[in-house]
């Protein structure tokens, strides 16, 4: 009687364990299928817009057919030379100081603000950065744009670049120094070519991170019909397209939309991948 | 150069950033005043938001904002937790592991805007074929729409943080477990969720606060109406979505400032909700042999 009562609680559990195995492989399923669904309509959309002139030749007037995204190529990569030419020396120098003065009370607050910044919304950093560079400048402008891409990248990169610094083995710095070198030539000529890996990675996944953003370029760069190199004038931006052209009534600039989406996408990924395989050596 | 200046220069940059945050609550605040003295407190639940007449209520865009991430959260949770529990405990090692992970990667570097448009495509007519299957003005864009596509964005956030949570539940415990005779269904629910479960209500919090402050897809999905939505199927519009929509249009002064003031509303929340969700990650990593 005893041994029946064993054995069915024992089929009991082996049956709940089932239950939950499917529980669990279900709903993932699901997660699986709507993810690789979304990669692979990118893909195929995307794909169909590809030639030539997608990538050489300028927008084409409303409704014109033909023509490409040029402007928003050259566009995207103007801001982000600029947010990286900022956010790079000045998370840089952050991260080496949350790395020698650290447990002070600066390296609290300069930890806080960084985790602070790295959660707000894209948009607030738009609306901010528009009152702080553009109302001044008195015109939309690839500047504040890189500006404000460099506010989106900045705690992201010096909290990766504080990691890779604290990855550097402390007797390297203790050998410089007790040979009686400086300890900012220390610092410069051995923790941060130890690190530069890592920090060159932290840029990558920066620079990743800030080439899909469209909140904070709508009201700095603003977008921009025809190819513009003026860093003082407002430019074009790939997210910035996808999101103009898919609101569009033409079927054309629809297409385009999946195509800037598409080279977007392998842009951000090929970036995350190069770290990743990087990492993985 | 020596070291007084050396330090010096890493002084100036730490000065630079920790004003940079503290100049976005200046300027919010001081851009909000004509907003604030023109509306009062009634900005907070006015439900009225007309550029026309000039009357502003934050209302309609905080119900959005409140509806779009608490229905997100709803979908995305049980989803998430399932994938985190499949990478974190069932695919330890081999293929699919990997498979998994690179897809919940890829997915996690895809820009909002390409959620926005894919949700534009895809989701907008389902929603629409519901709609009129319930009878329900069918737009198609709106509240579930928005929530649809925000739930599936917060997913790969929300399982990678589920898996990396029971990936640090000691070995021992489990091993103990399953040496006591445990099912794998008895160790997930008994021993390694209750011991990652402060870490995994850290990531939603962090996921929270992702989908409070999630601009593109929401603008493009949500139907940017400037009312209270009173259905799944109504159109809406959420903090960010407002300034979005509106900001490059703004018809005056006060409309501005009133927008600038939904974004120190935004930036609080947002605030609040990484705060929080970081000191309970916190608490959640020191608590093991407490």
């Amino acid at each position: 009687m005893e041994n029946d009562l064993f054995v069915s609680r024992y089929a009991r559990r082996k049956r709940n364990d089932a239950l939950f195995r499917v529980a669990v492989f279900v709903p993932a399923a699901l997660v699986v299928g709507i993810l690789t669904l979304i990669i692979a309509q990118v893909v195929v959309h995307g794909a169909a817009a590809m030639n030539v002139s997608f990538f050489f030749q300028q927008q084409k007037p409303f409704g014109e057919a033909g023509g490409g995204i040029a402007q928003a190529i050259v566009g995207t990569l103007m801001v982000l030379l600029i947010a990286t030419a900022i956010a790079l020396p000045l998370s840089l120098l952050a991260s080496l100081y949350l790395y020698e003065k650290r447990g002070r009370r600066g390296a609290g607050l300069l930890s806080g603000s960084v985790n602070t910044l790295q959660g707000i919304p894209s948009i607030v950093i738009g609306v901010v950065v528009y009152s702080w560079v553009v109302v001044p400048m008195k015109t939309f402008s690839a500047l504040s744009g890189g500006i404000a891409l460099a506010i989106v990248m900045l705690p992201l990169m010096t909290s990766m670049i504080k990691e890779s610094l604290d990855l550097v083995p402390a007797s390297y710095l203790e050998a410089a120094l007790a040979l009686g070198v400086p300890r900012w030539r220390a610092i410069v000529e051995i923790v941060i070519p130890a690190a530069g890996a890592g920090i060159l990675e932290g840029t990558g996944l920066g620079i990743a991170r800030a080439a899909g953003e469209t909140a904070p370029l709508m009201f700095t760069a603003f977008g921009n019909p025809f190819l513009s190199l003026n860093p003082a004038g407002p430019v074009s931006a790939l997210p910035l397209v996808i999101y103009e052209y898919i609101k569009s009534p033409y079927d054309d600039w629809h297409q385009k939309a999946w195509g800037a989406a598409l080279i977007l996408v392998l842009f951000v990924l090929a970036l995350n991948l190069a770290i990743g395989a990087r990492k993985k050596r | 150069m020596n070291d007084k200046k050396f330090n010096a220069l890493l002084g100036a940059a730490a000065v630079v950033i920790v004003s940079i945050f503290a100049g976005f609550v200046v300027t919010l605040v001081v851009q909000s005043l004509p907003a604030a003295k023109q509306e009062g407190v009634a900005f907070l639940y006015g439900s009225t938001w007309n550029p026309v007449t000039t009357k502003f209520g934050a209302l309609p865009f905080i119900a959005g904002t409140v509806m779009t991430s608490a229905l997100s959260l709803l979908l995305a949770v049980p989803l998430s937790l399932s994938a985190g529990i499949l990478m974190g405990e069932y695919l330890r090692a081999g293929w699919m592991r990997s498979v998994l992970n690179t897809l919940i990667n890829v997915l996690a570097s895809i820009p909002s805007v390409v959620f926005g448009l894919w949700g534009i495509e895809v989701v907008i007519p389902l929603v629409r074929t519901l709609a009129t299957l319930v009878g329900a003005p069918p737009y198609g864009a709106g509240i579930l729409a928005a929530s649809l596509v925000l739930a599936i964005m917060i997913i790969p956030y929300m399982s990678s943080m589920t898996r990396e949570a029971l990936l640090n539940v000691p070995a021992g415990l489990r091993e103990g477990a399953f040496a006591l005779g445990l099912t794998k269904h008895e160790v997930v629910t008994g021993i390694a969720l209750p011991f990652a479960k402060k870490s995994i209500f850290a990531g939603l919090l962090l996921s929270l606060g992702r989908a409070l402050g999630e601009t593109m897809a929401v603008t493009m999905l949500i139907g940017n109406a400037t009312r209270i939505p009173n259905s799944l199927f109504s159109l809406g519009n959420t903090l960010a979505s407002v300034i979005a929509s509106q900001f490059n249009e703004a018809s005056s002064d006060v409309h501005r400032s009133a927008m600038m003031a939904l974004a120190l509303i935004l930036l609080i929340i947002t605030m609040l909700a990484g705060w929080f969700g970081r000191s309970v990650m916190r608490k959640g990593m020191s608590s093991y042999g407490k």
